[in-house]
């Protein structure tokens, strides 16, 4: 072994309690650190998968334009104007055309047209407002993985029957549909129509369950007294959904028509979520660096306590270098000993909540064992092991040995 | 000539400003057996430092083995003391949580030439010299006073170094084992051609050297 190396070995069995303390504020810090963003990790990875059940990453659709003032010399002139949204139809022109464009765009995977529109579901005297929405059930379930959450039927059901319709579980309840049954439904444009529920989907998120159903793009269209070439929305995934507001972006410019990414259309949910995120961090960052105390603290000891072994090493030709390597090994050697029983016992952790029930939309708490986190913390760990070790290594450098014997 | 000290002069600034080392010159050949001697206080351990190339704050010159090493970085010096210097000193002797073979080997395994069982044969032998192979495996710190002296010389000693330079190497020993450090230390001077700088308050010693500087209030006589 190294001679250095030999040397922090001994001062680290010397001195015993110190080093079991330090291992362990190591220890708690880095588990709780990986612990912690691993939770964050899981909670994201659950809202995403829940949010992509009903959003795209972009939707693409024709924004409401508001009423400019005619006269452009308005600025000069005082004038009373009110501006109004100017009515017009929100539909894109020439859809199809969009959507082959749009799909022929780099990291675009689904693509497809869709309507909406508000409707009443017709339950004897009572009616439930709710939403349908209409699109081609074999692009929409590539997008949104309906089939993953249907509960009874199929989506499959949906592109064989023109009339079929899917409801949401929470509607099924309260009208007490099953499959097979007929809906009556009347849309915001007065269009009645009675639909075949061909399926009934779950999505855990209950103001969804409660409103929302899915029949063919022609069905929709029917609701909102259009025609076939009538669309509302364009929905649009992409590879990676964090590039969505990139390429949101590249689409309102190709488009002209407005391209929302789910980033933006969450806003609120999103912010909320990014301080859920700060104060993980803030506190297990906070965490590391308490636990990195401990290894200052028994380095500066070492140090103030084997000033005369430092001196006695200089006289003997051992460097600044050589002395920063001593105390930065036995830093590390603390250090890597911790990490590695945190990594172990923020496992058990993990493996522990995974098993324990929340319930609600959520289901086992939403953790599992996440690979970067874990070489996140590793990392974040061992260097500030060093740095805690470095400060005391670099004051022991400059120890100048003939001031010691002196003494 | 090993060793060459031109016009060496050190002063402290604290508590008052005072010339500890007053113009101080001589050459010192290789193989040759050197005391220093003086009063208490008079600058022995404050020159013998400056030798070791540990102290860099004086003025003048210092010449080892051909080259001039005034002004050399501490690195430079280290690497120099590691091969060429080996220093006993005067209080502080040993690393307290190693073993005595160990502390011997130390100097050895940091020039890094040898390999460890060679460096621990050496060792040994360097204890067996000195009346200590019993006590090898020992911890540094269960040694009286005069035996960890005698570890240190033998640390001293591991890496053939060509000065080997004392502050009363023999300050803690009786007489018998004084005698014994003075046997070796003289045959390691006139058959290895080692060159042997020590501090003595011993008469003695000093005379039976061969050469005796003596320093009065910082200068030499
Ligand atoms: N760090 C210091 N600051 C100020 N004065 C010092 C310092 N170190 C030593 N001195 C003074 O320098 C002078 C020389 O000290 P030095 O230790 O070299 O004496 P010495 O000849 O080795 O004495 P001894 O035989 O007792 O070991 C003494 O007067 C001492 O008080
Ligand atoms: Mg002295």
């Amino acid at each position: 072994m190294n001679i250095n190396r030999n040397i922090a070995w001994t001062y680290f069995v010397a001195s015993k309690k110190m080093t079991i303390v330090a291992i362990l504020g190591v220890v708690i810090g880095i588990s709780i650190f990986m612990f912690m963003n691993s939770m964050a990790a899981g909670f994201d990875r659950t809202s995403g998968e829940s949010f992509f059940k009903t959003t795209p990453h972009i939707r693409v659709y024709k924004d409401d334009k508001i009423s400019q003032p005619l006269k452009e010399e308005s600025l000069s002139k005082t004038l009373i104007v009110n501006p109004k949204v100017v009515p017009s139809i929100n539909t894109i022109d020439n859809p199809m055309d969009w959507v082959k464009l749009i799909r022929k765009q780099k990291e675009v995977v689904v693509v497809f047209p869709q309507v909406s529109c508000p409707v009443f579901y017709n339950n004897g005297k009572s009616q439930i407002t709710g939403t349908t929405i209409g699109f081609d059930p074999v692009e929409a379930d590539k997008m949104f993985r309906i089939s993953t959450f249907t509960v009874q039927g199929s989506i499959a059901d949906l592109s064989t029957h023109q009339d079929g319709i899917i409801i949401g579980s929470g509607i099924a309840e309260k009208m007490n549909l099953l499959t097979g049954d007929k809906i009556n439904m009347t849309s915001s444009k007065g269009i009645n129509l009675t639909l075949t529920v061909v399926g009934i989907f779950k999505t855990n998120n209950s103001k969804e369950d409660k409103t929302k159903s899915y029949v063919n793009l022609a069905t929709g269209q029917q609701f909102l007294k259009e025609n076939n070439a009538y669309v509302t929305d364009i929905n649009v995934n992409i590879d990676n959904p964090d590039r969505a507001p990139e390429i949101a972006k590249e689409l309102t410019n190709l488009t002209g028509y407005k391209a929302e990414d789910w980033i933006a259309a969450n806003e609120t949910y999103m912010a909320a979520s990014r301080i859920r995120k700060i104060v993980i961090m803030f506190i297990s960052f906070t965490l590391l660096i308490v636990s990195s105390f401990g290894i200052y603290n028994i380095l500066n000891m070492t140090v103030s306590q084997k000033i005369n072994d430092i001196a006695i090493l200089k006289a003997m030709g051992f460097n600044g270098g050589d002395v920063i390597r001593i105390f930065v090994y036995q830093a590390l050697t603390i250090g890597a000993i911790g990490v590695m029983l945190g990594v172990l016992l923020a496992l058990i952790l993990v493996q522990a909540l995974q098993h324990v029930y929340i319930g609600g939309d959520i289901g086992y708490f939403p953790i599992r064992f996440e690979p970067w986190v874990f070489l996140r913390g590793i990392f974040i760990g061992l260097l500030i092991t060093f740095l805690a070790g470095f400060v005391p290594a670099k004051k022991a450098a400059k120890v100048d040995p003939v001031s010691i014997f002196r003494k | 000539m090993i060793l060459r000290v031109e016009n060496i002069e050190k002063k402290f600034f604290d508590p008052i400003e005072f010339k500890v080392l007053n113009g101080i010159s001589f050459d010192v050949q290789q193989g040759e057996f050197v005391t220093l001697v003086g009063k208490s206080g008079c600058g022995k351990s404050t020159l013998l430092y400056i030798l070791s190339t540990m102290d860099t704050e004086y003025s003048g010159r210092l010449t080892i083995d051909g080259e001039d090493v005034t002004g050399y970085d501490q690195n430079r010096l280290a690497a120099i003391r590691n091969e060429k210097i080996g220093f006993v000193f005067q209080f502080h002797y040993l690393l307290t949580d190693f073993t005595c073979l160990k502390n011997i080997m130390i100097p050895a395994l940091r020039l890094g030439k040898l390999t460890e069982e060679e460096i621990e044969y050496r060792a040994m032998e360097k204890l067996r010299m000195l009346g200590m192979e019993d006590q090898a495996l020992k911890p540094a710190s269960k040694l009286s006073g005069g035996q960890q002296q005698r570890v240190a010389i033998a640390r001293a000693l591991i890496n053939d170094p060509l000065i080997i330079m004392g502050d009363e190497p023999t300050g803690n020993l009786d007489s018998k084992n004084t005698q014994v450090v003075f046997d070796i230390l003289q045959e390691l001077a006139h058959e290895k051609k080692q060159t042997i700088i020590a501090v003595t308050h011993d008469n003695d010693f000093a005379k039976a050297s061969d050469r005796t500087i003596e320093m009065v209030d910082g200068r030499i006589l």
